[in-house]
């Protein structure tokens, strides 16, 4: 019998074209990061990259406007504070939905899935308030930490591996041991857990280094992260292109390499995540 | 004494930082803005209630509706054809092909990108003078478009910029379901004599209901919340504005550009709490388009 399922070179064909369409803006990035601003008229455009990239991001560096070092590093230390943050809490909290027994816990649980269908984007008035007039913080890195450091999303996330993860006598012996319940986590469920942390940190990283409204709405020009100064680059000076793709291609370079490294686990996470959720 | 302590109470603590940090900026602001619709204030003096008054102004305000109207039209012209690119790339990644992970990776890749470099990326294919864009619908005897300044273009092409980002983060999602359908389903249909298209709609479709609601309703959330692409799109000054002539300004936009640009931080919640009833209303009317079309 014929399988009807198989894999044809129609097949192949089809993909190879959508790779291709995903690959090729970012393939033409690195092209015009690293040519003279010239090439970027020209019909076709030129297919490999040059040897000028140096100069291109000399003049990001020599740019006042978007302070582009300052937002890479205020991006790297921001990422990585929430990152470690919600891998922590949300284990903490998974943990303890997953495996230990609380009144209302399933109804608390319910509360938390809810969360995660709540645009809370839509609050950042109130917030902006909140952070100039109550916690006198606006302009900072802190303004733009806290209202991140734990998401409904990755409590959910650590509960549903730890539930399957973790067996409930491994638990059970640990308490006749003599452990505390906080014990029990250190030791026993944290290295347990340590694929889906793995999961769960590269995927708040990626998404904390593109948070975009909220730090434009609180940093100031001088203060940005990599995001805000690309977009104050690209506004101010939309017509070097040579000087803005060099600056996106260093912002976009850091999430590739680690796309390239933990590709399958990123993959292996959300397509995990879809069919438990 | 401690151990029952531990046992009993311990748990709460453990899951009391989500429910602290999300009353405090999720839940906290999001009931602020409420209130705040309903006052007048630019942040530094009294505010005072009016009660109802700027809702009726919305009501009327052009450029609001205008907003309404652009993000709709993105999110219809980015979504129906996303949906379908994602389920059929979803059936290709579904058969027994060579190097997996390989083409997953790279289907999916678009996702990982810095934001900001997507759209100043595009941008620079949808200029109106040597975009390639344009050159290539010149190939075919089409006068170029004007991406930017132009209410359907400018739609088309932030779409095409959301396809390109999303498209292969829903085709995973898609993936996945389908791999969960048991297999011994296809191979009886084949057995009764049902071909692949017959075997799509009767059993795939079917089998990913779950996950369209789920694809679909989060969509629905995050296209009526565009922001940074529209904004960047734009370049040079008052990007704020989304065009000349707001062609391509979205409702978050619109929010944004009254409170933090005029200050009118009581209207600016109006409109952002407009748009959470927009959102909470169409994805209701999301889910019972697709529970509608898809039968169990």
């Amino acid at each position: 019998m014929k399988k009807l399922w198989a894999a044809s070179p129609l097949t192949y064909l089809a993909l190879t074209l959508a790779v291709l369409l995903s690959i090729t803006p970012f393939y033409f990035m690195f092209v015009v990061a690293t040519r003279k601003l010239e090439v970027i008229n020209a019909v076709p455009p030129p297919f490999t990259p040059g040897g000028d990239f140096g100069d291109n991001f000399q003049r990001v560096l020599d740019n006042e406007h978007a302070a582009f070092i300052y937002g890479l590093i205020n991006s790297v230390v921001v990422s990585s504070i929430i990152t470690l943050s919600v891998v922590f809490f949300s284990s903490l909290a998974g943990f303890a939905f997953a495996k230990l027994r609380f009144r209302g816990q399933n109804a608390l649980l319910l509360i938390i899935i809810a969360t995660m269908m709540i645009p809370t984007q839509l609050g950042i008035i109130p917030l902006y308030d909140m952070m100039v007039n109550f916690f006198h913080l606006d302009g900072t890195l802190p303004a733009v930490i806290l209202p991140f450091l734990v998401t409904g999303l990755g409590v959910f996330m650590m509960r549903q591996y730890a539930s399957s993860a973790i067996s409930d006598e491994l638990i059970e012996a640990a308490r006749v041991d003599g452990c505390t319940t906080f014990r029990i986590y250190w030791s026993v469920v944290l290295p347990a857990l340590r694929p889906a942390m793995g999961v769960l940190g590269l995927l708040t990283f990626m998404e904390q280094w593109n948070s975009f409204l909220w730090p434009y709405a609180i940093l100031n020009a001088d203060t940005p992260t990599v995001q805000v100064s690309l977009a104050l680059l690209s506004q101010a000076y939309y017509t070097d292109y040579a000087q803005v793709f060099s600056a996106t291609a260093v912002a976009t370079l850091p999430l590739l390499i680690v796309f390239a490294l933990f590709g399958r686990q990123i993959i292996g996470g959300i397509m995990e995540g879809a069919v438990k959720a | 004494m401690f151990s029952r302590w531990d046992i009993k109470y311990s748990p709460y603590l453990y899951v009391a930082p989500f429910f602290v940090l999300f009353g405090v900026f999720g839940l906290y602001p999001l009931l602020m803005t409420a209130y705040m619709s309903l006052t007048d204030w630019n942040l530094i003096g009294d505010r005072s209630f009016v009660g109802l008054e700027n809702y009726s102004a919305l009501l009327v305000d052009e450029y609001f509706w205008n907003a309404v109207r652009n993000t709709f039209a993105i999110f219809l012209i980015a979504t129906v054809p996303q949906m379908f690119l994602a389920l059929f790339l979803a059936t290709l990644l579904n058969r027994p092909l060579r190097a997996r992970t390989f083409w997953r990776m790279l289907i999916f890749v678009p996702n990982v990108t810095s934001l900001a470099a997507v759209a100043v990326v595009f941008g620079v294919f949808f200029r109106r003078d040597f975009g390639i864009v344009n050159y290539f619908i010149g190939l075919v005897g089409i006068d170029p478009i004007s991406w930017r300044t132009e209410q359907w273009p400018s739609w088309i092409a932030l779409a095409t910029m959301i396809d390109w980002r999303w498209t292969g983060y829903n085709t995973l999602i898609f993936l996945a379901a389908m791999q969960a359908i048991p297999k011994d389903l296809y191979e009886s249909a084949a057995l009764d004599g049902a071909g692949r298209w017959r075997q799509f709609l009767s059993i795939t479709l079917p089998g990913l209901r779950p996950t369209l609601f789920f694809v679909v309703i989060i969509s629905t959330i995050g296209g009526w919340q565009l922001f940074t692409e529209p904004l960047i799109f734009n370049g040079g000054g008052g990007a704020i504005l989304g065009g000349a002539r707001r062609e391509f300004q979205t409702v978050a936009m619109y929010m944004y550009e009254k409170a933090f640009d005029n200050l009118q931080f009581g209207y600016g919640s109006a409109v952002a709490f407009a748009l959470f009833a927009l959102i909470v209303i169409f994805s209701v009317l999301n889910y019972l388009l697709v529970r509608r079309s898809v039968r169990n």
